[in-house]
């Protein structure tokens, strides 16, 4: 990873190894470090022996290696005992590290993913549950496909299918709820909980939300809740955590831990010591789960906006068998975009609305553009928040593209992502 | 002393912004309404081990409140964003110091995350960088060499302890602090007082450091031929450095001689075995009021053997004595007030026949020393654990720990030295270069240090040595300088600056909230003879209690509105008149008594030489023709 000039002066020399830089009558000895992508290639970075990092400008510099790099740790955990009482979950990793080491030598973050290395890390979860984990795919969130989708969605249901109880889906936070409400969709007679969980804080450092999350997943893991659902701290406080239907959540900070927000519902529940589930939810029961895995990837994800050209929705109907509008307000376009929307209408392109405030109901009969936008056959999304709307219609087109069955799916609450009454206190 | 080795840790806060925000760098009183709770999980190392009685303390729930004042913290210090990049001004102020203390700035700066789970930092490490290496001070016994000087997060101020929870405000997490940790190389205790003045005067004449209680530490090392690394915490006045460190020494002498004649009389490690003997029933009507009170809450008495210690412990006059060592220990591990021992019984209302029975009841030999604690059960046997945990370490001498100093220059037990921290890159910040454009403009601003200010302001301002060095030394060294430029006398800057404001602060005036803006418009009013010189400590009484309103504001509502030269010239003719019979009885010698007229009107409006001025001259002329018209 060290390029330029300081590749060249390193020479032979590894991350790892013990070295001196030699400099205009000084010399700095320590352990080369990795260099970080934000630094140039003019430097090396080693760890001095009082534990600090520093960098060492490699003009006129000399290294000598001194020592190779010592072999990297590495340690077997016994194989965790759990009572036979606990109920059996599985906890399939996606990508992000709901547990890891670091390595106080390079710096460099381990993830953790056995069950001996999880229980070494969280004990509690033997509390809750025995455990199972998998590993499907380490990647990052904003690198999640469909066909990622489909992998896991298949999975979750070979699992909930065979011995366990309920199912955790370690995810990356940024895509998270697209993946969740692809599951919800997607996952047929679903008879038992699928939990999403993450963390906005990396779980190497000590205030990591990641081991207060996996703990609260796994409870609900173990509830009577069946369906698919986003658990995340609830507040910035490590007291509770929220349980969000996957069809009503988003991601609604960068940063924060309490990011996740249930948008025009309220949370499913909350986990504390114990899950307490409130409103109406569906309940744990028995028979077999099926993965309707089928999706016409072609659709887009329209953002409307002041200035916005017609010739980008035109490339669109081009390309795509579905377009999800992010109208603004109540769901309305400028008129330059109409005769593009009429044309995909022509061309059996399914256009649905929804709207940029995120909260509330798109309602296209309000005012004219509307009006004319409902008579060119848009769908209103209702109050379905447009990355719902998106998933759902590729699920949709993926079981039929007959315009009358596509709009009868898009109207028609399949996983929860309409709901029949606007909520006064779902807007906080 | 031989063999003395002392060495400082010095911790400095800056007067920038906060290091990795915007946010000011200032700490509020009031308690915030936003509050947070929080848990720190210890984190695994690389080979998955976690600190286990770290771990016990998180399952056992302790918790961390933090209060969130937000005009002085924001999501970062909440641990709720990345850091923002480092502030470059606390970048520069700290690369300054590191220049005036001669040491090598690194080329590029890379902050660390040392671990830290007391909940002082909302994230579990504290963000820190070696800026600079191998720097000295100067002494009159020649170098001692600071081998690194480091940038790094102020931590969360600890407001209360609440059983398992921890209440921290956020105000202070997040200033820059400048750690300049220096060699053992300081031999004598007035050597390191130097040291610690010099670095101290060096890091005021930056003028970027905060000033004022709290924003400096400094932790003393100190150890002898034969003793152990200790570090003293919590020295506030650098005047009792010297005998901090002569009273440190004397103890770690003592500890040696203890261990020396503990090895001379055969006492191993074995011989003190935890056997705690209940005790009570020998002090069922003791006179101790102590102990009698802790019985009749339902404690007990419990004791313990320490074979060979007879005599080692020390008498309640002894100083230093192994006692006190004992009592810390206890106290702080088990939280009990006090022990007795032997060496100092009988005392305290115990007496010679109860203290007799409990020798009896230990079987002690002649030699043998035993330690006594009134409590309830549980906490008395803690602390008698705790005893015999330090007698052990009597044995070998002098124990490595922290210690904190006490107003009397003593210390007291804090905690064990903390072993070496962990220390991985904090990856969410890019690496700083230090490039030499930028140590180029550094050591071409680099601030006078207080020596060649001192001289330079003998010879350029005319101030006595007394004055110059009190105006260097202020916190207003820079406002004296800009005010003289723009014309005001440097005498006058001087005395108000210093002698005036400290009076005034000794009264109880509030001078320090008075804003360097208001001295600009007081000297310019006294430029304008708007204001006479006289009149400045009243207005600087008033602006103390409210900074706010202006130098012209306080004025007027003073009455202090200076005199025009028209205004007093037609006072002093009407003086004049109205005494025409003496001033012609007296000719020139009414001067002195009209001066004492006048003055009752004018002083502190007018200065008195300018009235004496146009006395004399309209005297003059009255004398010779009368006043005309």
């Amino acid at each position: 990873m060290y390029r330029g000039e300081a590749a060249k002066v390193l020479g032979e020399a590894r991350v790892g190894d013990r070295i001196r830089v030699l400099k205009g009558g000084r010399s700095y000895e320590g352990i080369l470090m990795p260099r970080s992508e934000l630094g140039d290639d003019r430097h090396v970075v080693i760890k001095l022996d009082n534990g600090y990092n520093i960098g060492v400008e490699v003009s006129n510099a000399r290294v000598e290696r001194l020592a190779p790099a010592e072999e990297p740790y590495s340690r077997a955990f016994p194989e965790p005992e759990f009572s036979p009482e606990k109920p059996e979950i599985t906890i399939l990793g996606t990508g992000g590290t709901i547990a890891s080491k670091i390595d106080y030598k390079t710096g460099a973050v381990h993830p953790s993913f056995t069950a001996a290395e999880i229980i070494n890390a969280v004990p509690e979860l033997a509390d809750v549950a025995r455990v199972k984990t998998k590993l499907l795919f380490n990647i990052l969130s904003e690198n999640m496909t469909p066909e990622h989708w489909k992998k896991i969605a298949s999975e979750v249901a070979k699992e909930l299918n065979g011995d366990a109880y309920g199912v955790v889906v370690a995810h990356g936070t940024d895509t998270m709820s697209f993946t969740a409400s692809a599951l919800a969709f997607m996952l047929k007679n679903l008879t038992k909980p699928v939990i999403f969980v993450g963390s906005q804080r990396s779980s190497d450092r000590p205030s990591s939300d990641a081991a207060l999350n996996l703990i609260a997943a796994a409870k609900v893991a173990c509830s009577e809740l069946a369906e698919v659902v986003v658990v995340m701290h609830a507040q910035s406080s490590d007291t509770t955590c929220a349980i969000h239907r996957a069809t009503k959540v988003r991601k609604m900070h960068s940063s924060r831990r309490d990011a996740f927000k249930s948008i025009n519902a309220l949370p499913l529940g909350e986990v504390g010591e114990d899950v307490r589930l409130f409103g109406s939810y569906r309940r744990r029961s028995e028979g077999e789960v099926y993965a309707d895995t089928r999706l016409e990837e072609r659709v887009a994800l329209f953002k409307v906006y002041p200035g916005v050209s017609e010739e980008l929705l035109e490339y669109c109907v081009d390309r795509y068998k579905g377009i999800v509008l992010e109208g603004t307000g109540l769901g309305h376009v400028p008129e330059n975009l109409l005769p593009a929307i009429e044309r995909a209408r022509e061309e059996g392109v399914a256009v649905v609305m929804t709207t940029t405030t995120l909260y509330g109901r798109v309602d296209m009969k309000v005012y004219s553009t509307g009006r004319r936008l409902l008579n060119l056959g848009v769908i209103p999304g209702e109050d379905m928040l447009p990355e719902v709307a998106y998933v759902k219609l590729m699920h949709v087109l993926g079981i039929t593209q007959n315009y009358e069955e596509v709009r009868g799916l898009m109207l028609r609450s399949l996983a929860g992502e309409i709901t029949e009454r606007s909520l006064a206190d779902a807007f906080y | 002393m031989e063999g003395l080795r002392v060495g400082f840790e010095i911790h400095q806060q800056l007067a920038t912004r906060k290091l990795f925000c915007n946010c000011e760098s200032e700490l509020r009183e009031e308690e915030p309404e936003l509050k947070i709770l929080r848990r720190l999980r210890p984190t695994q190392s690389e080979l998955g081990e976690i600190d286990r009685a770290a771990l016990e303390e998180y399952l056992k729930g302790r918790c961390y409140e933090y209060e969130v004042p937000g005009d002085v913290s924001c999501l970062v210090e909440m641990d709720e964003e990345p850091p923002h990049n480092v502030n470059i001004d606390a970048v520069k102020a700290a690369l300054e110091v590191a220049l005036l203390l001669n040491a090598q700035p690194v080329d590029e700066i890379h902050f660390m995350r040392k671990i830290v789970i007391d909940g002082s930092n909302t994230s579990g490490f504290q963000r820190t960088a070696v800026i600079a290496m191998d720097g000295y001070v100067k002494t009159a016994k020649g170098k001692v060499r600071i081998p690194t000087i480091c940038l790094e997060e102020e931590a969360a101020r600890k407001i209360r302890e609440e059983g398992s929870k921890t209440v921290y405000r956020l105000d202070r997490l997040g200033i820059p602090l400048i750690e300049i940790s220096t060699s053992p190389d300081i031999t004598s205790p007035e050597e390191a007082r130097e040291v610690a003045l010099k670095i101290g005067e060096i890091l005021r004449a930056t003028g970027k450091v905060k000033r004022g209680i709290g924003t400096i530490r400094q932790d003393i090392n100190v150890s002898i031929a034969g003793g152990a690394r200790v570090e003293i915490k919590g020295v506030q006045d650098l005047n009792l450095i010297p005998k901090i460190i002569e009273k440190e020494a004397e103890r770690q002498r003592k500890l040696i001689e203890i261990a020396q004649e503990l090895k001379r009389r055969g006492v191993e490690e074995v011989h003190l075995e935890f056997s705690p003997v209940d005790v009570s029933e020998i002090f069922a009507s003791t006179e101790s009021k102590l102990v009698a009170k802790v019985m009749k809450r339902g404690g007990v008495v419990l004791a313990v053997k320490l074979p060979g210690f007879r005599g080692l412990i020390g008498g309640a006059k002894e100083e230093p004595r192994l006692g006190s060592e004992l009592a810390q220990y206890a106290r702080i591990k088990a939280g009990v007030g006090g022990i007795f021992h032997s060496d100092e019984l009988p005392s305290y209302g115990i007496s010679a026949s109860e203290v007799e029975a409990v020798a009896d009841k230990l079987s002690l030999s002649e030699i043998d020393a035993f330690v006594l604690v009134a409590e309830e059960r549980e906490k008395a046997l803690k602390a008698l654990q705790a005893v015999l945990e330090r007698a052990k370490l009597a044995l070998k001498g002098v124990p490595e720990e922290t210690r904190v100093a006490q107003s009397d220059a003593t210390t007291r037990y804090m905690r064990p030295l903390p072993g070496a921290a962990r220390m991985y890159p904090e990856t969410d910040l890019a690496p700083f270069v230090v490039d030499e454009k930028l140590i180029a403009e550094l050591r071409a601003s680099l601030p006078e240090l207080y020596e060649e200010k001192i001289a330079r302001f003998l010879k350029q301002y005319n101030l006595s040595q007394e004055l110059a060095t009190q105006v260097v030394k202020s916190e207003r060294a820079q406002l004296f300088e800009e005010l003289v430029a723009s014309g005001a006398s440097p005498k006058l800057v001087a005395t108000t600056l210093v002698s005036t404001l400290r009076e005034l602060r000794r009264e109880g005036y509030a001078v320090e909230n008075i804003k360097d803006e208001r001295f600009r418009e007081m000297f310019a009013l006294v430029a304008e003879q708007k204001l006479a010189k006289e009149a400045i400590p009243e207005v600087i009484k008033a602006l103390s209690r409210t900074p706010e309103r202006s130098c012209e504001e306080i004025l007027a509502e003073l009455g202090l509105k200076g005199f025009s030269e028209a205004d007093v010239r037609g006072l002093v003719r009407r003086v004049i008149k109205e005494r025409a019979e003496f001033v012609r009885e007296r000719g020139e010698g009414a001067v002195k008594p009209l001066m004492g007229v006048l003055m009752k009107e004018l002083r502190g409006r007018v200065e008195g030489r300018v009235v004496m001025k146009i006395l004399e001259e309209e005297l003059r002329g009255y004398l010779k023709d009368g006043f005309q018209g």
